[in-house]
């Protein structure tokens, strides 16, 4: 195997055990951007001098660090100190920020070597990368799909061997989806588990900040760096950390996986929801115990969405007016316009009622559904997406279609649950996952359940070939 | 949504469109309206709106002064300053 393609734990082996020196694995990972991102276009920016002056440092100075001398993409909707930072938008295309996000300076501390910053969605507007700014990102496993989005940079990048892990935003399924697109393990923590300082705010009562790795391993890894109370972000709360690998071994003997009725029916694609259903014996051949529950306003919860996120959209970008940092805002691109008038509209005086506070009551409602089905199960397991990847330019034309992707994650979001999605499949070549969701801050159970899965099946075994 | 509320929202939301533009959006817009729409079947009686999640409130510190930012720092991004501040167009005329 080449170094660019180990996950962190089997790198870190390596490192200790001296078989490679980090300047040799971050070479191996800006090799490979070199060979293939004109291709696939998943970095906005790489920082290819600095990185290699880092790599030498950590050689130089070793650590037991966990992430020591590991080069790791990051979504570029996180501030980095001294790094151009566009959330994927020409409005802020020469923005270079004067501080680190939270999140990146807890990676930066235990070690990790940004490596650069990855496309995505213009201000993570989007279930495809199609709404970059500076052009889209193709899938790795076939050039002619999309990634996913909006996380579509970090999740093309991981896929396609370019980094040993990448960092990601999921507001309504924008690092479930694109793991899913991308044969990923891809984590949208509790809300407020990880620190939203630093991180260009999309919509700030559903903004949760994670990542994507080649392992659950990997994932509870990352958690145990990035999670945790932040006094800059005032939603943290001060609720105990656990050690998330501690007890990933575990097994999920007993373990009440919850079958949520509603994610399988309507629209889900026949072969998506084969896969789905085969990952659902799995569990129960690994010993868990599956159980039919209901979460009855399911179907409401994309309008829910799509009226709460771009009002919270409207409000984030009314900031952006080019004085301080920036351009002026006749940069910004459709689909921000388009969530930016949509939220201005529901916000503004007569429709307030009508809509934003309707959409805040079904929120409530849609809360109390999965209380409910945690009373009888201790997880939920769905699909991520209801289809698998698509072509590049099938939606981008269509934005209540393209919103329509999201209508399996958002329910996440909306609940403020953490989700895990893993692979879990192919149709015609290209991957699909699925997702566990559980109870707020309960992140260790989903990784539990998921690395039983994960060793069962070795789906995330999987490299696609791109030349 | 028609054609005179895409331009006042436009206004409010300070964004300039092109004749074409707001063509464009009050289609999508419509369009996006009667999707989340369907929510009036919702009956929301006596429901409490959740607007934070993980059902922390009144979150305090103490009103102390920490590290912050160097003014030079600050203005780094900025196209136009003068004698340390941001500069920008005047608001009134003389």
């Amino acid at each position: 195997m080449k170094l660019n393609q180990l996950t962190i734990q089997e790198a870190r082996e390596g490192l200790k055990k001296k078989k490679f020196s980090s300047e040799e694995l971050t070479k191996a990972c800006l090799k490979q951007i070199k060979r293939l991102d004109k291709k696939i276009n998943a970095f906005i920016t790489v920082c290819e001098k600095e990185v290699l002056e880092q790599a030498r440092e950590a050689d130089r100075l070793k650590s037991d660090k966990p992430l020591w001398g590991i080069p790791v993409g990051i979504k570029d909707i996180y501030s980095t100190r001294g790094i151009r930072t566009t959330a994927g938008a020409k409005v802020l295309d020469d923005y270079i920020p004067v501080y680190d996000a939270t999140a990146v300076k807890r990676l930066k501390e235990a070690g990790a070597i940004i490596l650069g910053k990855t496309n995505m969605d213009a201000w993570a507007h989007g279930a495809s990368g199609e709404n970059s700014d500076y052009g889209p990102t193709k899938n790795p496993w076939n050039l002619k799909y999309v990634p996913g989005g909006s996380s579509s940079g970090s999740g093309a990048a991981l896929a396609a061997a370019m980094c040993l892990a990448a960092t990601g935003t999921d507001t309504g399924g924008s690092i479930r989806q694109p793991a899913s697109f991308c044969n990923l393990v891809g984590l949208k923590p509790t809300y407020g588990r990880v620190s939203r300082y630093g991180i260009i705010a999309m919509a700030s009562s559903l903004d949760s900040i994670g990542h994507f790795t080649r392992s659950v391993i990997d994932s509870a890894l990352m958690l145990d760096i990035t999670a945790g109370k932040d006094s800059f972000d005032a939603t943290t709360p001060d609720i105990p950390v656990p050690n998330y690998l501690k007890n990933i071994k575990k097994g999920i003997k007993g373990l009440k996986v919850g079958v949520p009725k509603e994610y399988f029916l309507g629209s889900l694609d026949k072969e998506v929801k084969k896969i789905a259903e085969k990952a659902l014996k799995e569990f129960e051949s690994l010993g868990a115990k599956l159980i039919s529950v209901s979460l009855p306003h399911t179907s409401h919860a994309l309008a829910v969405y799509y009226i709460i996120q771009p009002a919270e959209v409207s409000s984030n970008l009314a900031r952006y007016d080019g004085i301080r940092y920036g351009f002026p805002r006749d940069r910004f691109s459709d689909e921000a316009k388009r969530r930016i008038m949509l939220g201005t509209f529901t916000l503004s005086t007569g429709y307030y009622k009508a809509y934003y506070l309707k959409a805040m009551q079904v929120r409530t409602l849609i809360k109390e559904d999965f209380e409910k089905a945690f009373e009888k199960a201790d997880v939920l397991v769905a699909p991520v997406s209801p289809t698998p990847p698509f072509k590049l330019g099938e939606k981008v034309n269509d934005p209540l279609k393209m919103y329509l992707s999201d209508v399996l994650t958002v329910t996440a979001n909306l609940a403020g649950l953490p989700g895990l999605a893993i692979p879990a499949g192919f149709v015609k070549g290209l991957p699909v996952g699925i997702q566990i969701l559980g109870p707020q801050f309960r992140e260790e159970l989903l990784f539990q359940a998921g690395y039983v899965y994960e060793q069962a099946t070795n789906w995330h075994q999987r490299k696609p070939k791109v030349e | 949504m028609n054609k005179k509320t895409v331009q006042h929202i436009a206004l409010l939301a300070n964004l300039k469109l092109s004749n074409k533009e707001i063509e464009k959006f009050q289609k999508q817009l419509t369009e996006i309206l009667d999707y989340v729409g369907q929510l009036n079947k919702v009956k929301t009686k006596d429901i409490k709106p959740t607007s934070q999640v993980t059902g922390l409130e009144n979150v305090f510190r103490k009103d102390e002064s920490g590290p912050s930012l160097a003014s030079r720092d600050v203005l780094i991004n900025a196209k136009k300053t003068a004698k340390g501040m941001f500069k920008v167009k005047a608001i009134f005329e003389q």
